[in-house]
């Protein structure tokens, strides 16, 4: 068996949550304003990130970052080599445009298996703009592996079998899981380092691999739009049923206004 | 009827020997999609000890339930589930399968998808047919409704939260039949739930509560968020948040209200802090009164709230806190007011 650990950590570059609320249907024309968003890693894989570089202080380990996106994705791939990950691989392709969960899923399998045998494969819970959670579970059925979401502890990761605390309603579950295997990591999970502004443009004379969909054994038909099996039919613009009244007056008079709806609603006496 | 292709399937689950409510919801959405395609509702069960619960499966709407009753199905076993659903869904061909947004849902549902090769959509907030009987999948994104379609690949697979869809009419004179799911025998089992551990919920319960306090990322810190929960705990009310506030790590997933967190309907809902955007919103679209406190006026959060507050939280809250405490240390409001 070879002595280094491998770690698979999958990113995603995100628009940046808070400008991303700005892009919003126009109610007139109905239709999506095109507007430039800088890309940050999203939040929850920066904890899957922590995750190995944590197992890497323990063990010797390798840590490769994949990510799936257009090129400008490269520069969040470089900031987790910044951040201390041996390997970067951005899957770039104008073929993998348009991917739904299912499709990303099996693109990023396919990096995976050119990247050689793999211990542990992790991820984020979720993204900030998709937020499906689908990927991690998926990308495990096309890896043929076995996972564990919404892992909040890793309680035992000697050997080949761990035991990790994952989230359950009002709870959670222990479970035992045998190498290679998949996880999805909860904000719970640790708190991951990050880098300075300084730190972030260094990071930017890293170097990272490419690969497209003719360096991966992957058929056109599986990847992008063609290769997903949902696509979307139409966005709807909806109308808000409330109308708003702004409380004017100064500070206590607005104390005064909400005591008042309180009372009125019966929640204090 | 065992037999039956192009069914409407629905995916129950127990946790702890109950039947969690989004599950008879759900049923209660496939029987109205059933009855629109003419065809059955099916629902799969794995569980231990649990045949004294199938009565309200069949009264909620179900033709056929497919029961897996064996000390192996207590807690939740990803691996040996996937494998049942998946060769009991290649064998019947469903059209459609539902599956509740519980955390056995959303790690089941990909798994089954991908096995099968077909989409899934995350946390649905409505699901119709279209005029070609294709199942219209509905999420919130840009301040809009997408409508999401698995046009060729089945089954169409979506999960729904708990209180998206009404509890149905329970119909105590339907019945039904009951098929059993044998457990496969596993060469190896890669990945197994040791233990389930119940955490007693930490204050309120959203999905009940009379009033509901929100912060969002507004409050731009973790001191505004505690200024947030002590409004919360002051007027004994439920604690929900927005994504970015649960991202921040200033509470936790559990509190979220929204698409793919938790559907609220309280008498008065306080947003505090947030910004409206409509994955949080249609999680409280069955609150009565809505009020919102936020530092920006042009927040689209005031187009969509009875109420509207432009204060700086951490500014406002204390005051508002201050004046809760007194009114309730004076005995009540008419005291206070005298």
């Amino acid at each position: 068996m070879d002595s280094i650990f491998r770690i698979v950590v999958c990113v995603k570059a995100v628009p940046e949550p808070k400008a991303a609320e700005s892009i919003k249907i126009d109610p007139v024309t109905r239709a999506l304003p095109r507007l430039d968003i800088p890309l940050e890693i999203n939040s929850l894989d920066k904890n899957a990130l922590e995750v190995a570089l944590q197992l890497k202080e323990t063990l010797p380990a390798h840590i490769t970052v994949i990510s799936m996106g257009p090129p400008p994705a490269g520069d969040i791939v470089k900031e987790c080599l910044a951040l201390g990950a041996d390997e970067g691989i951005l899957l770039s392709d104008p073929a993998f445009a348009g991917a739904d969960a299912y499709a990303t899923a099996y693109t990023l399998a396919r990096g995976i298996d050119k990247v050689g045998p793999v211990d542990v494969v992790l991820c984020g819970r979720a993204s900030s703009d998709g937020a499906t959670e689908w990927v991690g579970p998926e990308l495990a059925v096309f890896l043929d592996m076995p996972v564990v979401t919404m892992v909040r502890e890793f309680v035992e990761t000697k050997g080949t079998s761990w035991q990790v605390k994952a989230d359950i309603d009002h709870g959670y579950r222990l479970v035992q899981v045998e190498l290679p295997a998949v996880f999805t990591v909860t904000q719970d999970v640790n708190t991951p380092r990050t880098l300075s502004f300084s730190g972030i443009i260094k990071a930017r004379k890293r170097e990272i691999t490419t690969w497209g969909i003719d360096d991966l054994d992957l058929p056109a038909e599986s990847a992008g739009l063609k290769g997903s099996p949902t696509i979307v039919s139409k966005l709807t613009y909806v109308e808000s049923k409330r109308e708003c009244q702004i409380i004017e007056g100064t500070l206590d008079e607005k104390v005064e206004f909400l005591i008042d709806k309180f009372a009125e609603a019966g929640v204090i006496t | 009827m065992s037999d039956q292709k192009d069914s409407v399937w629905v995916i129950a689950e127990q946790i702890r020997g109950e039947i969690p409510v989004v599950c008879i919801e759900i049923i209660g959405q496939a029987r109205k999609l059933a009855d629109e395609l003419e065809v059955p509702v099916e629902v799969i069960l794995l569980g231990k000890d649990i045949s004294d619960q199938l009565d309200l499966f069949f009264f909620a709407g179900a033709d056929v339930v497919h029961l897996g009753n064996a000390a192996d199905f207590e807690n939740y076993q990803a691996d040996i589930f996937t494998e049942i659903i998946v060769s009991l869904a290649k064998k019947q061909d469903p059209q459609i399968m539902l599956i509740g947004s519980t955390f056995m849902g959303r790690e089941l549902a990909p798994l089954i998808a991908a096995n099968l090769g077909t989409g899934l959509t995350a946390h649905c907030i409505d699901l119709v047919l279209d005029d070609n009987g294709i199942l219209e999948q509905q999420v919130p994104a840009y301040g809009g409704i997408l409508s999401i379609i698995c046009p060729e690949k089945r089954p169409q697979i979506a999960t729904v939260a708990r209180g998206v869809f009404p509890m149905p009419a329970l119909d105590e004179n339907r019945s039904g039949i009951i098929l059993p799911i044998e457990p496969p025998e596993r060469k190896d089992i890669r990945v197994k739930t040791l233990e389930i551990l119940h955490e007693e919920p930490k204050g309120v319960p959203l999905e009940s509560a009379p009033i509901v306090v929100a912060g969002g990322a507004g409050a731009g810190s973790i001191e505004g968020w505690l200024e947030i929960q002590a409004l919360a705990e002051t007027l004994n009310a439920a604690l929900g948040s927005t994504r970015p506030a649960v991202d921040e790590g200033w509470t936790e997933l559990e509190t979220m209200i929204g698409q793919s967190g938790r559907m609220v309907s309280p008498e008065i809902y306080i947003g505090v802090g947030i910004s409206g955007e409509l994955q949080h919103m249609v999680g409280i679209v069955g609150a009565k009164v809505m009020i919102a406190i936020n530092n920006d006026p042009k927040s689209p959060v005031f187009e969509q709230v009875d109420y509207g507050i432009v204060e700086d939280c951490r500014v406002f809250l204390p005051a508002l806190v201050d004046k809760l405490k007194n009114i309730k240390e004076l005995g009540g409001r008419a005291a206070h007011v005298v």
